[in-house]
């Protein structure tokens, strides 16, 4: 009974002492996190996920206060990735790609009026007052900013067209292969 | 000679019986030829003719642009009506860039340059003369051969593999072009010899092409060209595999076959050589097998490039039965067609119509982890985890397990007996990968763009309101010496 | 709309209901022999396990949702439950054969996810799941009674053997391993219990107690080379069992005979040919190299051996199935091909002229 006794005492002694120990040595420091986080995310703090920017959104990521689904801009890949770093699982399944756009000028729309390039996270619209903006698409990140703030719905987020260049295989849906009724 | 061993592989029938025996036909010419301007691995060509421009067989259309990459040339005289887009031979469908000419009939070549004897030319010479030609790898992988001649003689290769493997069922055209054409087969691969300067010159043919190999045989007597029978097996035709079976050798995992000091060309390839060096002719023709279970009569046609499929088709009596499926190249790598009108590009080795018996297409089943498909790959990996991977969402676990080294040669799909597209998942989760690849770097490049931009306004605002400080100051400064000025003033006054 | 499929455009004809359906091929002539050895009640043994497999995995399939004909097309059900039928004493009553074939197809297979999901050999698992439940059934053998000899039960007899479990009398009989294992617990030697008991010849001929599917060494035998000419099977894992149980054997035998029985008794008494031909080659439960595959039979043979010799249990087949199972994603793990380019860790091939 006492040598019962005091095996467990000291053995939860020892594993407490180990815990603690382990807990100061290997502490993960919070803003390092959050620091981490936002190497990540994408950085043009378009505010879509609903936070202040991404470091806004990295804190509440580091939280545990958001989704790693939240940055539409990222895409798969940073949900993947966020995933990843907060050891997190992910059904991808639920993520659905949303179809990669690019911001577009109507030329016959645009007045020249300078807004939608200012509010540019990434200056990916050129131009000056009184010309037709245009936009350059390898910097776009589809914030959507632009778009907001055009007096003329000539800025407008635009899919992407397929190319050879990016197209690539469907992945095989095979439902045979579980034999689940369709 | 000894032979040395291989791994996997499949024996597939080889339903070359279809075309085997029927000699080269050349097509009449069509009356439109489809010529994309990206038909090699690299940069597509740039056109330098305008719609309406007249062309003369031969002729430069579209000319190389960046290291590698590889020229277009008119495949017949005629004029230009369109460089646009074109439905191109893709699993896709997607259009790519096309230059439209309409064939005048004469079929008029431009004066080009010969040379009586080849050999007199510098090696520099040659590979200018095989760039300039648009000669690509015709073996299906359409790299540019002027770019591998270059990156051989730098690398001081001493073995040169002529590649008459011609493993995919049903194609039949180097067979043929060897059986018929093997003395200017052999003078194109002594010129390449010449050109790297190798020691060894090795012709690899598979052992099920009797008539090619002793053709082969009879017009490489007294030359330096040894011509070898290697086991008829797929993938034999796959450059890296010929090197095994000939040398022993294998090539590191991500590096070129020069790392080893050898250069693979196919025998159609060493046939164009010969052409481009010796009379300066540009590669604007191929030989393309036509076969399959649907066609009337099985053919080996020569056929300008940018000829529609549908032509090929057409000229060989058309279908017996309407085609389960229209394949591009042989069945085991070949691409499934949408439409026959799409143009026959360099690397396009055979055009097919299938029957449903011979594509043998049943519905998948799960997975029995029989490990046939690890038995039949000759790269060593173990598709059935990697597809299994990859189907949960996981493609990075597939990488880890040599995703990144998979040719896509389809011996595993081949042999599975529950039918799964394992291929296709190694494709899908490559392009993803590629994908992935692309958003990552466009991403970085748009944070730099934001943070630039964070700093340009921050700057902008720190320099207000340095500006605003400095001017309150220089106002302060200014009314406390009127203040004192006025205070004088005042002093004086009182 | 009609997909664009990817390469490759042929196939070779094969699907998994050809695969099962050779594989029951193989077992047709070992098991006729056992028809005949044992008469009537194996028969309806073997019916009896085929019948419950195949309602079993209908009703869970359709339990599950799913669509029932392609599971039972696919033939695994069925040759599990054959399988099962060749390892259970022939006069067993129908009602082991159908707990045996419902654990098989329903615990071990669907359970698991279905057809090449299951971690365990389900033929084996059933058994030893019967033999450590129902110890008397299982171990209750019987001297051979050919079809048309004076002791055979008639078909009305049989019925009543396989349906109201009816005592069996005069017949029953110890198995060869189970006969030497109750031998040496009484302390008698090989050199005296084997007398009069054994002769390989025997084993050969199947003319001893045992289970259906055990004495028709040959026959099993046969069926697994005409499995390996057929290519469904290799031959790394067959021959790795049977090493793995002939070289200790005759290792120990060597050092003492009276002891250690030797290699030839212990390769055709038992389960070890019908294990080495069609059981370590079950695809789903084995590993997916060649080189795992010679590590995993030669397990199986060596637990095998290890278990009859100095085990409780006369028989370790099934015991040393199921602990190898367990260990194939370790071996899965370890084994893998070297990659064309890499060397076996998987680094890229050094650039060099010379090798």
């Amino acid at each position: 009974m006492i040598a019962a006794l005091t095996s467990l005492t000291i053995l939860g002694l020892v594993l407490g002492l180990i815990l603690g120990v382990a807990a100061r040595v290997f502490r993960v420091e919070g803003n390092k996190l959050v620091e981490e986080i936002m190497e990540i995310l994408p950085g043009s703090q378009c505010g879509q996920c609903g936070f202040p920017g991404c470091a806004g959104a990295a804190q509440a990521l580091a939280a545990g206060g958001a989704p790693v689904t939240l940055c539409p801009p990222g895409g798969r890949s940073v949900v993947l990735e966020l995933a990843a770093k907060l050891g997190k699982e992910v059904n991808l399944a639920g993520v659905k790609d949303s179809v990669p756009k690019v911001a577009e000028v109507k030329e016959e729309l645009c007045i020249g009026c300078t807004r939608c390039f200012k509010v540019c996270p990434t200056d990916a619209i050129m131009g000056a007052a009184q010309q037709i903006h245009s936009v350059f698409r390898d910097a776009c990140t589809a914030c959507g900013k632009c778009e907001e703030v055009c007096p003329t719905e000539s800025v407008k987020l635009q899919p992407i067209p397929v190319t050879l260049h990016g197209w690539y295989w469907h992945k095989p849906n095979l439902q045979v292969l579980r034999n689940i009724p369709a | 000679m000894k032979l040395f061993k291989l791994r996997g592989g499949v024996h597939p029938e080889s339903r070359k019986e279809l075309a085997a025996d029927r000699a080269i036909r050349v097509l009449p010419m069509p009356e439109y030829l489809y010529v994309p301007l990206l038909q090699h691995v690299g940069a597509p060509a740039q056109p330098n003719v305008n719609v309406g421009d007249k062309v003369l067989k031969g002729q430069l259309i579209g000319a190389s642009q960046g290291v590698i990459s590889a020229p277009v040339h008119a495949p017949t005289s005629g004029h230009i009506v369109a460089v646009g887009d074109y439905p191109a031979a893709h699993p896709s469908g997607l259009t790519a860039p096309t230059i439209t000419i309409k064939a005048d009939g004469e079929d008029r070549w431009l004066d080009t340059e010969a040379v009586s004897d080849p050999f007199v030319l510098s090696p520099d010479q040659i590979s200018a003369r095989v760039a300039a030609a648009g000669i690509v790898g015709l073996g299906g992988a359409t790299f540019p051969s002027a770019v591998k001649l270059n990156l051989s003689r730098k690398n001081n290769v001493h073995t040169l593999i002529i590649n008459g493997g011609e493993c995919e069922p049903y194609i039949t055209c180097d067979d043929r072009l060897m059986r018929e054409r093997a003395a200017e087969i052999v003078e194109g691969v002594r010129l390449i010899r010449y050109a790297v300067g190798a020691e060894v010159v090795m012709v690899g043919i598979e052992d099920n092409k009797p008539a090619a190999l002793a053709a082969m045989t009879l017009a490489a007597k007294n030359t330096e060209v040894k011509v070898i029978a290697v086991p008829a097996m797929y993938p034999m035709g796959w450059d890296k595999q010929m090197i095994k079976a000939l040398t022993g050798r294998e090539v590191p995992a991500d590096g070129r076959t020069a790392d080893i000091g050898v250069l693979v060309h196919n025998v159609a390839t060493a046939f164009a050589v010969r052409d481009a060096v010796r009379f300066g002719r540009p590669l604007v023709s191929r030989l393309v097998t036509v076969s399959g279970g649907s066609v009337i009569e099985p053919a080996n046609l020569e056929v300008p490039i940018g000829t529609l499929v549908e032509n090929l088709f057409q000229f060989c009596g058309g279908f017996r039965n309407k085609p389960a499926r229209m394949v591009l190249g042989g069945p085991m790598m070949g691409i499934q067609l949408a439409s026959a009108a799409v143009p026959i590009v360099k690397g396009s080795s055979g055009v097919l119509a299938l029957t449903d018996s011979e594509i043998g297409n049943v519905q998948p089943s799960p997975c029995i982890r029989c490990s046939s498909c690890v038995r039949a790959c000759p790269v060593g990996l173990l598709p059935l985890d990697m597809a299994a991977h990859i189907r949960a969402g996981d493609s990075s676990a597939a990488v880890t397990l040599g995703l990144k080294d998979c040719v896509a040669c389809g011996c595993c799909s081949f042999v599975c007996p529950s039918h799964i597209p394992l291929v296709h998942y190694f494709n899908f989760a490559k392009g993803e990968l590629m994908e992935q690849e692309r958003v990552k770097l466009k991403q970085e490049s748009t944070k730099k763009l934001a943070e630039m931009r964070n700093e340009r306004i921050a700057r902008i605002e720190r320099e207000r309101v340095e500006a605003a400080a400095k001017r309150k100051a220089a106002r302060e400064a200014r009314e406390r010496a009127a203040k004192e000025a006025a205070a004088k003033v005042v002093t004086e006054t009182a | 709309m009609n997909r664009i499929a990817h390469s490759p455009h042929a196939h070779a004809p094969i699907s998994i209901s050809k695969v099962m359906v050779t594989v029951m091929v193989a077992l047709i002539p070992a098991t006729l022999f056992g028809f005949w050895l044992y008469g009537w009640p194996s028969i309806n043994l073997w019916a009896v396990s085929l019948i419950a497999s195949i309602g079993g995995e209908a009703l869970v399939v359709s339990w599950q949702g799913r669509t029932v004909r392609p599971v039972l097309m696919d033939g695994s059900g069925i040759l599990t439950a054959w399988l099962l039928a060749l390892s259970l004493p022939p006069f067993a009553p129908w009602w082991i054969a159908v707990l045996g074939s419902l654990f098989a197809v329903v615990i071990c297979k669907q359970v698991f996810g279905g057809l090449g999901q299951n971690v365990f050999n389900p033929a084996m698992a059933a058994r030893v799941m019967l033999l450590i439940s129902f110890p008397l059934e299982m171990t209750t053998w019987i001297s051979p009674v050919p079809l048309g000899s004076a002791h055979a039960p008639s078909l009305m007899e049989s019925l009543r053997i396989t349906f109201q479990s009816h005592p069996i009398d005069g017949m029953a009989s110890a198995s060869l391993l189970g006969h030497v294992k109750t031998e040496f617990t009484r302390g008698i030697g090989l050199d005296q219990s084997l007398v009069g008991y054994y002769a390989p010849w025997h084993s050969l001929a199947g003319d001893r107690a045992g289970s259906l599917g055990e004495t028709a060494a040959v026959l099993l035998l046969l069926g697994g080379l005409y499995l390996i000419a057929r290519r469904i099977i290799t031959w790394h894992a067959p021959v790795a069992m049977l090493l793995g149980v002939a070289i200790p054997a005759l290792l120990f035998n060597l050092i003492n005979s009276n002891h250690y029985a030797g290699p030839l008794y212990h390769l055709l008494s038992g389960g070890v040919m019908l294990g080495a031909f069609f059981i370590v080659t079950d695809p789903v439960t084995s590993p997916n190299t060649t080189a795992g595959q010679l590590i995993f039979g030669f397990g199986c043979g060596l637990l095998t051996w290890i278990i009859r010799t100095w085990g409780g249990y006369p028989e370790g087949v099934a015991f040393a199935v199921m602990l190898m199972n367990a260990a194939t994603p370790i071996i899965d793990y370890y084994v893998k091909p070297r990659i064309y380019g890499r060397d076996r860790k998987g680094v890229a091939l050094p650039v060099g002229k010379e090798s």
